[in-house]
């Protein structure tokens, strides 16, 4: 579905994040581990092809399907955004506009994409029962949310706009364990009944490794390890990884992982 | 939202009762005897004496400030010893006609500066930010009273005096509604009038809508940029919506509201800020009323300003609070 090649993100001459290669079919999870600064989000950013936003410059290849999204204009790139490849993010109450209900936004997005008028309430129900909220929430504005009721809506918005990619930036790193418990539930869900392909990003091995089929170690903007979980989390080949793997809490050892 | 209202009406009123006791007390510090102001220079002791007594100024204060408030709070705002007419009538005729030039030049700022603001914002350290900052800071640092004097003698193109051709009296009577003229022409379908009233208001309200325009684009670009920088933005982007939709529409509303507050906080400023441009350009309007007032010594007229003008802005701040509220949801819970 995806397929990152020699993808390099630079800030001026500074290159902050470096993948050779990385391949996420459809109904796989790929976590991607690191501690803050490793270079993770910024991937995420250029997946999307966000990373000019924030004055980063992208070189390389991303193919969705086969088409290449680096280079792509600007127009053709925002139409898969939102659509094709959906995004979590890490603080679910601040990345929703706060003027903006919770339907409307709902609404609106499945609009921009061309979703046709008859479909949007449907479409809305479907995914709200999906992730569990309650359709009272529609008329909420996201301050009158909990940060798991947003980050549920969140994924709702994904099922709802079909998207075959979904990139999770630390989507669990807001919130309490017992809400961390239900997200990664949920996308779980979006793995099993919609079969997409998802990047699932975290500084926190422990919620990867329920998580994801395959991980991606990432240390000051390189890969230093990567293999299916059972191997990195069983027996890690880098010394940076034994490290975030002897961090993970024991259960018993009163770590909140967040 | 009722309850913020009553809540925020309640300081107001608070507010409003501190001013009256406040402009009572300067009125007793300020030199000058207001009974020789009002029986003139050469009255006798006797006349003062009577004088002092229809003024009420032989009481003791408290009993003065009873008065001065009861009558505050009946419409009786005292009498002007300059024009002789009651404060209150006075400033009837005076206060439309600054609320129709400011307003005039706040509309004419916030039309201009907002998209200026926004253009700003969106080419952020490109030539046209550079050069919309560079004019900005020119029109906010621009003194009123030089650019008045500038408009005036430079732009001869429009009129430079009055609030509309004074021969149209006798051709085309205006009638009296509000007396904002160009209100006043438009109700009464008083075509020439409101040609000449309209030519008239653009020069003064030039003046006075370079500082709010320069402030408005200044703030309108700061409050914008730091809202594009939040998380919202980003997820936006993530949903596909494009640079115009976001600038236009959905970082908008969230920085909208530093502008609104800046806009009524202005208007005041400029209400009683007008003194210059009304006296350059001859407006008969609450500056050059007050302007007159102090000039002669009015006190009660002196007073009836000053009142005026911090009842205008605790409206106003009044009324930024309930648009504010409408525009941005996050502020409904706190009251």
């Amino acid at each position: 579905m995806i397929a990152v090649r020699e993808l390099e993100v630079r800030f001026g001459s500074r290159s902050v994040a470096r993948i050779d290669e990385l391949d996420v079919a459809a109904g796989e999870v790929v976590g991607v581990a690191g501690e803050s600064g490793s270079g993770k989000s910024i991937t995420a950013l250029a997946i999307l092809g966000l990373a000019p936003f924030v004055g980063a410059t992208v070189t390389g290849s991303v193919r969705l399907d086969g088409r290449e999204l680096v280079g792509l204009p600007e127009r053709e790139l925002r139409a898969i955004r939102g659509r094709r490849i959906g995004m979590i993010m890490q603080s679910p109450r601040a990345s929703l506009n706060p003027t903006i209900r919770l339907g409307q936004l709902m609404a609106r997005t499945m609009r921009l994409h061309d979703v046709p008028k008859a479909e949007v309430a449907g479409r809305i129900d479907a995914a709200f029962r999906s992730v569990l909220l309650d359709s009272d929430l529609l008329d909420r504005y996201p301050h009158e949310v909990s940060g798991g009721q947003a980050q549920r809506f969140a994924i709702a918005l994904v099922l709802a706009l079909g998207s075959e990619v979904v990139i999770a930036d630390e989507p669990t790193s807001a919130l309490d364990v017992t809400v961390q418990a239900e997200v990664v539930d949920l996308l779980r869900r979006v793995r099993e009944e919609r079969g997409a392909a998802q990047v699932f990003i975290s500084h926190d091995l422990a919620v990867i490794g329920q998580l994801a089929d395959r991980i991606v170690v990432m240390r000051a903007g390189v890969v230093v390890e990567s293999g299916p979980t059972a191997t990195v989390l069983g027996a890690p080949a880098a010394a940076y990884t034994r490290e975030l793997v002897a961090a993970i809490p024991r259960i018993g050892a009163g770590g909140r992982g967040g | 939202m009722i309850r913020l209202l009553a809540r925020r009406l309640a300081q107001a009123l608070v507010v409003v009762a501190g001013v009256v006791v406040v402009t009572f007390a300067v009125a007793r510090v300020i030199p000058g005897d207001p009974a020789v102001t009002y029986a003139g220079p050469r009255a006798q002791k006797a006349e003062l004496e009577a004088v002092r007594q229809k003024l009420g100024l032989d009481r003791a204060w408290p009993a003065q400030l009873a008065t001065y408030a009861g009558g505050i709070v009946t419409g009786d705002w005292g009498t002007s010893l300059h024009t002789r007419r009651p404060v209150l009538d006075d400033l009837a005729t005076a206060v439309p006609a600054s609320l129709e030039l400011v307003a005039v030049a706040l509309l004419g700022a916030a039309a201009l500066g907002i998209p200026l603001g926004v253009l700003a914002a969106r080419r952020k350290g490109r030539l046209v930010d550079i050069t919309i900052r560079l004019l900005t800071t020119l029109s906010v640092s621009m003194p009123v009273f030089w650019l008045g004097l500038i408009l005036q003698h430079q732009l001869s193109w429009f009129p430079v005096s009055g609030e509309y051709a004074a021969d149209l009296d006798y051709t085309s009577p205006l009638t009296v509604y509000t007396h904002m003229t160009i209100v006043d022409a438009a109700i009464g379908g008083n075509g020439p009038v409101l040609t000449s009233a309209l030519a008239h208001v653009v020069l003064p309200a030039m003046a006075i809508a370079a500082y709010p325009l320069g402030a408005i684009a200044q703030m309108t670009r700061a409050s914008l940029l730091e809202v594009i920088g939040e998380d919202h933005v980003r997820m936006a982007r993530a949903l596909g919506f494009s640079e115009r939709t976001i600038y236009a529409r959905l970082a908008m509303r969230p920085a909208l509201n530093p502008v609104i507050a800046l806009i009524a906080l202005v208007f005041a400023y400029s209400l009683a800020n007008t003194f210059l441009v009304e006296s350059i350009y001859d407006w008969p309007g609450l500056g050059s009323y007050a302007a007159a007032a102090i000039g002669s010594l009015d006190t009660p007229a002196i007073l009836g300003v000053t009142l005026l003008i911090a009842i205008v802005y605790v409206l106003l701040n009044l009324v930024v609070d309930v648009v504010q509220t409408l525009i941005d949801p996050r502020l409904r819970g706190s009251a």
